[in-house]
């Protein structure tokens, strides 16, 4: 789902024994620093880097070792966290789960910050509106009536219902590569529509009306049009249009 | 590692520093806690049906249309104030026509509706485009509607 590997095919014959695994690779990276410029301006890095390594350890190497302006988001540097999503050659992908090797390091390799949402240094970008669209549907279980006093249980067949949009990181890979939210920003977005999914179309939550009313709205999941960058671009390989269509599917069916 | 790497930054600076920086980009549209919420209604939900079922329903009428208008009888140049008129003699064909025009206009006044709110960021273009488009969508309408309904064959 997200970044296709390349699988060495040449067979047998290794290059020669001893030869450096270094590359030689250009790293083109979008700088901003609103102390300096209102402009943002495009630099280029050249490193010597084995091409096994990935994007987010190219940047840890221009940083430590050239230019340690560079700013950006990582946390765990292992696609769980989230932090570091980032416009690689043009496509919205975490840069700790996108190998050097697997995107072309021949040509310069353009890294940017995500679309959609104000940058405030170099790749990172201020995340408010999309969390606040995250809060906005409620992301938490909701239920009425006594606590039990064990866990609330349910069957494997309901808990399969939701089971793809559980895998969420709220790295805003695809909100950010939604035409609609480049817009205006008012768009709900992928993500926030993917988190009430979750909790929609779980058996134990009784908020699920709530959920797609705030759906329902001017700015809800009407707007989406289909056009699939979200699921291209989710690396947890969740398949948010057809969760959004879902949710659209649940609005319809649900009352009518 | 190498002199592409120095900082062309500094080159940039345009006499922004520490003490006089540039401007900060203004914040984003942000949906605040405190920002109003639109009145909680189904017209989306409704334009959104509407498309999907008027779609279904246009595909046969339209390609039924272009059929009989081009295609069959002698095509195009058959075409003439006597063949609308034999047409519209018929209450059937007067049905066809005015579903037809109503559904083709609103399906298209509500897609480009859709793409104006998509496309024009600001709110003075964006409500100045889809008055634009209302009132083109309104006068075709009517004038379509009027014609079919006071069609005089034996006008001179």
């Amino acid at each position: 789902m997200s970044t296709e590997t390349l699988e060495k095919t040449e067979g047998g014959a290794q290059s020669a024994e001893g030869a450096s695994p270094y590359i030689t690779a250009t790293f083109r990276i979008r700088r901003f620093n609103p102390e300096i410029s209102a402009d943002a301006i495009w630099e280029d890095f050249q490193i010597e880097i084995d091409p096994k390594e990935r994007v987010l350890d190219a940047l840890h190497k221009i940083k430590w070792e050239l230019d340690g302006t560079l700013t950006f988001r990582r946390s765990c540097a292992h696609g769980i966290c989230g932090s570091d999503a980032m416009r690689i050659n043009g496509r919205n992908r975490l840069a700790c789960k996108t190998l050097i090797k697997d995107i072309n390091p021949e040509k310069p390799i353009t890294v940017e910050a995500i679309k959609g949402l104000t940058v405030l240094k170099d790749l990172v970008v201020d995340m408010e509106p999309f969390f606040q669209a995250y809060r906005d549907v409620m992301p938490f279980l909701v239920t009425t009536g006594n606590e039990p006093t064990r866990e609330r249980l349910q069957s494997a067949e309901d808990r399969e219902r939701f089971d793809d949009t559980t895998k969420c990181i709220l790295c805003a890979a695809c909100t950010s590569s939604c035409p609609v939210f480049w817009n205006d920003g008012q768009y709900f977005g992928p993500a926030a529509i993917v988190n009430a999914h979750r909790f929609i179309f779980d058996s134990r939550d009784e908020a699920g009306e709530q959920r797609l009313e705030i759906l329902n709205d001017k700015d809800g999941v009407w707007r989406c049009r289909t056009t699939f960058n979200c699921t291209d671009a989710c690396p947890r390989g969740i398949e948010v249009t057809k969760a959004i269509q879902e949710v659209k599917r649940a609005l319809i069916t649900r009352r009518y | 590692m190498t002199d592409e790497a120095t900082t062309t930054a500094a080159g940039e600076t345009r006499g922004y520093s520490v003490d006089n920086p540039a401007p900060v980009i203004e914040a984003p549209r942000a949906r605040r806690a405190k920002t109003p919420r639109a009145p909680r209604m189904n017209f989306e939900m409704l334009g959104w049906l509407f498309m999907r079922l008027s779609g279904i329903v246009l595909v046969v009428l339209v390609l039924g249309h272009l059929l009989i208008q081009l295609v069959l009888d002698g095509g195009v140049s058959k075409i003439g104030f006597a063949f609308v008129a034999g047409r519209w003699a018929s209450p059937f064909w007067q049905a066809w026509d005015l579903i037809m025009l109503w559904l083709a206009m609103l399906h298209g006044a509500n897609g480009l509706r859709t793409i104006i709110n998509d496309y024009a960021e600001r709110a003075n273009p964006r409500f100045w485009l889809k008055m634009l488009l209302y009132t083109a969508t309104v006068f075709t309408v009517l004038l379509g509607t009027l014609v079919i309904f006071t069609f005089d064959p034996n006008i001179r």
